[in-house]
């Protein structure tokens, strides 16, 4: 005879919810508390490094979304190609990371921040200086292995169900 | 004054009796403590359900507003204050406008004969349960005014399920109700808290589940919330409702909570009676323990179809009462003065043993098996 039918099934049930007012919530206070994410994660933040980049325009061209907007002249005593304007539009971006692999001179990286909120849609168009490497704007591991050794490991929300409160 | 004929004795009045005014000073103090108190408890259940709620699935609840988040439901309430009260242009105006009032008026007269203390209750009719029966059951007509005078289809669908729930449950609920009045001798509330050397908890177990099933089912708790079934239609009866009349819809829903918790503590828990704590205090924790065993079946259960809720009323609930209150009545009258511990274990056996055999045959349409 299984009992399961005859109330038992309730109370079983009624048990695994109590548990759970005594375990801590699997739940993240944003502004209070924040999560490391995963160290190769394709943020749309894309980092842009002024010295390696010989200004060839193959993420422009990789881009399947006509993003990258560069613009480039020609430097005649140098001999060399410089970059007027390198200009994304994170708005049209869909994080596939294909100019951070197409890049042959390790110029563009992928962002690590995800705080990208804006007012505007202009806002979201980030030119030149604004595109550079920073405290807020660090890069992420996608597709560079030796940048996501140095990032904190991914914290999982799974881990905070034995924190104690 | 005629008022007096129905109220047999006032053993504790708010002010002394050579006062001018007489009954009408109790009267003015009653209703005001007993409109604050159901206002305060209403905004405590609302919290407590919100942040149990929350825990038990693992989130936090609200958090945000005040410490701890004690002021959600003011923030809530002012919220839905400045809100714009729509009427729909096709709508029943009159009907649709006194729907909340209708609905949560009948709940908050039921804590009239609750009493929180010897005699400390508004009034104490030698008839309260009967009065409580019969005024709970005016809330669905406000339901109902709701669901018709929206002329929407949702709402009608809630109302009339709503109705459907009610007079179905009402059945099982009075027969509950009848076992303890066996037990207690009396219709007064008072006098059935103080009938209880032991909590008709024990004595009446069978009655005692009975009561809160069909409770819960009474006041659209879930798991019998279908008339409000969110994921079905839309939100039942007050889906045309927004701004205050939506409040106050919200507030018959807990007060009708509060209401249920109150006569269960009144009818099964002992009332107000307890060691050391002063008796309001132990009927508002009983009260608010009886509102936590809501809320923990509402976390836990998932909602029942409308065949499964007629059934577990007509087939279930009711051959069940009809039994408890035919072997309450044999106790009474072969042991009226039974081994009140012997009668506690014979009642739970036979509560397991009927809950068993009723289990057993228990079957919705056509005999399908599963529950």
């Amino acid at each position: 005879m299984k009992f399961e039918r005859f109330g038992l099934g309730i109370l079983k049930g009624m048990t695994v919810t109590v548990r759970h007012l005594w375990r801590h919530p699997t739940v993240n206070q944003y502004p209070e508390q924040r999560l490391n994410l995963s160290r190769r994660f394709r943020g749309n933040e894309l980092t842009w490094d002024r010295g390696k980049c010989t200004g060839c325009a193959t993420c422009a061209k990789s881009c399947p979304q006509g993003a990258i907007e560069i613009v480039t002249a020609t430097n005649l005593a140098d001999n060399k190609y410089e970059v007027e304007k390198y200009q994304v539009d994170t708005g049209y971006c869909i994080q596939c990371g294909l100019c951070v692999e197409a890049c042959p001179y390790d110029a563009v990286f992928m962002g690590h921040a995800y705080e990208r909120a804006r007012y505007r849609r202009g806002e979201l168009v980030q030119t030149n200086d604004m595109l550079l490497e920073s405290p807020e704007r660090p890069r992420s591991g996608y597709f560079h292995p030796e940048i996501a050794k140095s990032l904190p490991r991914q914290t999982l929300l799974v881990e905070r169900i034995v924190e104690k409160r | 004054m005629a008022i007096n004929d129905v109220i047999h004795h006032l053993p504790m009045t708010a002010t002394p009796p050579d006062w001018p005014g007489g009954y009408w000073w109790h009267w003015l103090f009653f209703t005001v403590v007993l409109i604050g108190f159901v206002l305060a408890m209403v905004m405590g259940a609302i919290y407590i359900e919100r942040r149990v709620l929350g825990r038990m699935q693992s989130r936090l609840g609200p958090n945000r507003t005040g410490p701890f988040g004690l002021l959600q439901v003011v923030a809530d309430g002012i919220k839905l204050l400045l809100k714009e009260n729509i009427v729909p242009s096709n709508a029943d105006k009159v009907v649709h406008v006194l729907a909340p009032v209708v609905a949560l008026v009948p709940a908050m007269m039921i804590f009239a004969v609750v009493p929180f203390q010897d005699g400390a209750l508004l009034a104490d009719l030698n008839i309260g349960i009967l009065y409580i029966v019969a005024i709970s059951s005016i809330s669905t007509v406000g339901v109902f005014m709701a669901g018709w005078g929206s002329n929407s289809k949702y709402s009608l669908l809630g109302a009339m399920r709503n109705i459907a729930a009610v007079v179905s449950y009402e059945i099982p609920m009075v027969l509950a109700i009848v076992g303890v009045v066996l037990v207690a001798g009396s219709l007064s509330m008072n006098d059935i808290v103080l009938a209880q050397n032991i909590p008709f908890i024990l004595l009446q177990p069978l009655g005692f589940l009975i009561f809160f099933t069909a409770g819960c089912a009474e006041i659209n708790r879930s798991p019998f919330d279908l008339m409000e079934a969110d994921s079905e239609i839309v939100a039942g009866f007050h889906t045309e409702y927004s701004g205050m009349r939506f409040v106050i819809f919200y507030m018959a829903e807990y007060t009708e909570a509060i209401a249920i918790s109150a006569i269960i503590t009144t009818l099964f828990l002992g009332g107000w009676r307890g060691p050391l704590l002063p008796p309001w205090l132990w009927f508002i924790i009983k009260v608010i323990i009886v509102f936590f065993l809501m809320v923990w079946t509402r976390t836990t259960l998932p909602r029942v179809r409308i065949d499964q809720l007629m059934a577990l009323a007509w087939k279930f609930l009711l051959p069940l009462a009809l039994v408890n209150l035919f072997i309450t009545a044999v106790q009474v009258l072969v042991w009226p003065d039974g081994l009140p511990w012997l009668m506690v274990v014979i009642n739970i056996a036979i509560m397991v043993i009927l809950i068993l055999i009723w289990s057993k045959l228990f079957k919705l349409g056509w005999g399908r098996v599963e529950v």
